[in-house]
């Protein structure tokens, strides 16, 4: 049989470096599959860090190279590949990669972030390296002493609009609001207009790309009037967002919201036990390396305590050779303190019977899976099956069960 | 592959018999990078049918612009010194790069 990994991590960005971080820190056997030849993620396509903390003087592309070294540290594995299914059968989770390759793992965690949204307009596609770019770090050298446009407003397309006035003449930027509103942040809206270099165009949108070879020219829309006007450019720049990789998921059930972010509740468990989804790929309100970073850290954690929950049941109840009588408690509950100390008393173990005390309070897994919704309640199972379930039981209830 | 810039590019592309693929690419282009084993390996298994080249954009910018390359990574083919397509976009892969070059030999 091949080999059962503790967690399958699917990207390697923040946030499946960070999960992988701590995951492979608690000791949890982990491994991430990353798409790309380099993990890292969006930060290997751009250059400024300016916002995580305690990163001063390194660059985007710098940082995620020491999350990679942080994770492999720990003794994460990044392999290369392309998740393009999970199946989930209980405990067991099978991740299948386009070359046709198998994973299993006990948990998983979904970390495919995001990818630039095509603006789906005439000439875009044809003329792709041609002047038209989704990618400033990759393209600005081309552009030295050019003129460019970007479209756009949110804190990518502004970032990058300032970063390429370092290489660009002029820099154009598209805006589709009103005059002075964009949705970038406002230290970024201020360093913009600021900057001798950038112009801004509002209420309007690219409507085609033109040019002969190369693009010469960006035909823009005004959306309040309609009116279209032809700016000369040498190259444009897209950045209107980004659409979440989870179009492979469609198949798997994992639930999805409208725009095909990942539901998540607040361990950040989809709607599959035992599979995660962190950073950009799930529905959100920032989207951002930390706030990737830190989802990273939660679904590490989470995914621990299900495996951990997942194989004491496993180990000490389903496979157990004699019956079993499960205990459902919570330290917050008087009552079922109350009767974990009666059950006690009862020497159960002379009688053939084996306790099993489940923490309803830190183990939700297992309380959910039997639909416990109160407690004290104590269920008898026999072979992995439930023969008896008692709610708030007598002590006489008990021993009749036994 | 045979390493070419703006001082060779003339003679070892437009002048070359066989049809030429160039690899535009740059140091901080990571789609480039991915893609270059793999494009080592088409080089190799064609050989005897297509010459292939590879330009870093660093210091010969002008020349990608004459050729009409302003965005990495780019593939572009040559038959007989006239540039007859060009690949491009970060989403290109490995196959789509086979297959063109399977038109031109
Ligand atoms: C231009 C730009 C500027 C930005 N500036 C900042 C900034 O200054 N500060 C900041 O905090 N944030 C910034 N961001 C946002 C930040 O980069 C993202 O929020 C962050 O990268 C999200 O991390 P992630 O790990 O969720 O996803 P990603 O970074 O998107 O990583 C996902 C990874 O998964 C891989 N992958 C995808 N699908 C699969 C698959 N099926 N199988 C295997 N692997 C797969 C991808 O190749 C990628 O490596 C910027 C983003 C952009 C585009």
């Amino acid at each position: 049989m091949s080999k059962i990994y503790d967690v399958i991590i699917l990207g390697g960005g923040p946030a499946g470096l960070s999960a992988a971080i701590y995951s492979s820190r608690s000791k949890l056997d982990t491994l991430v599959l990353e798409e790309k030849r380099k993990a890292g993620g969006q930060p290997t396509t751009y250059e400024d860090m300016e916002n995580y903390p305690g990163v001063l003087g390194k660059t985007a592309p710098e940082l995620m190279e020491d999350f990679r070294e942080h994770a492999e540290k720990f003794g994460a594995i990044i392999e290369r590949g392309e998740a393009e299914d999970i199946e989930v059968d209980g405990f067991l989770k099978t991740v299948k990669t386009k070359d046709g390759q198998e994973y299993k793992g006990k948990s998983v965690i979904i970390s495919t972030g995001a990818e630039p949204r095509k603006l789906g307009v005439k000439g875009e596609e044809e003329f792709k390296g041609k002047g038209v770019s989704y990618c400033a770090t990759c393209d600005a050298d081309f552009f030295v002493d050019l003129e460019v446009v970007v479209v756009g407003n949110g804190n990518s397309a502004i970032e990058e609009a300032i970063y390429l006035t370092k290489f660009a003449s002029k820099v154009t930027v598209i805006v589709i609001h009103d005059e002075g509103i964009m949705d970038a942040e406002k230290i970024l809206q201020e360093k913009a207009y600021q900057n001798d270099k950038i112009e801004f165009v509002w209420n309007s949108t690219l409507d085609e790309v033109k040019g002969e070879g190369l693009v010469d020219t960006a035909v823009l829309k005004n959306i309040k009037t309609g009116e279209k006007t032809a700016l000369s450019c040498d190259g444009i720049f897209i950045f209107i967002g980004r659409v979440p990789r989870t179009d492979f998921l469609e198949v798997t059930g994992v639930d999805l919201t409208d725009n095909g972010y990942i539901k998540t509740n607040q361990k950040l468990e989809t709607n599959l036990a035992g599979v995660y989804a962190a950073g950009d790929v799930r529905d959100k309100f920032l989207r951002q390396v930390i706030t990737a970073a830190s989802d990273g850290a939660v679904t590490a954690m989470a995914a621990g305590g299900y495996i951990e929950e997942e194989e004491y049941w496993q180990e000490n109840v389903l496979e157990a050779e004699e019956d079993v009588l499960v205990a459902f408690w919570s330290p917050t509950n008087e009552d079922s303190l109350e009767m974990i100390n009666k059950l006690e008393a009862m020497d159960l173990a002379d009688r053939g019977v084996k306790l099993v005390k489940i923490d309803t309070y830190k183990n939700t897994l297992i309380s959910e899976r039997y639909e416990v919704e109160e407690i004290p309640t104590v269920l008898k199972i026999k072979d992995g099956e439930v023969v008896d379930n008692l709610v708030c039981p007598s002590l006489t209830e008990v021993e009749e069960i036994l | 592959m045979l390493e070419v810039d703006k001082n060779s590019f003339e003679e070892e592309v437009l002048q070359a018999e066989k049809p030429v693929m160039v690899d535009f690419w740059g140091e901080s282009c990571t789609v480039c990078l991915e893609l270059m084993p793999g494009v080592e390996e088409l080089a190799e298994k064609y050989s005897n049918e297509m010459k292939f080249c590879k330009l870093n954009i660093k210091g010969n910018r002008r020349l990608a612009m004459s050729q009409q390359v302003m965005g990495l990574p780019s593939m572009v083919f040559y038959v007989d010194g006239e540039k007859v397509e060009h690949l491009s976009g970060d989403d290109l892969t490995i196959e789509e790069i086979e297959e063109e070059i399977k038109k031109h030999i």
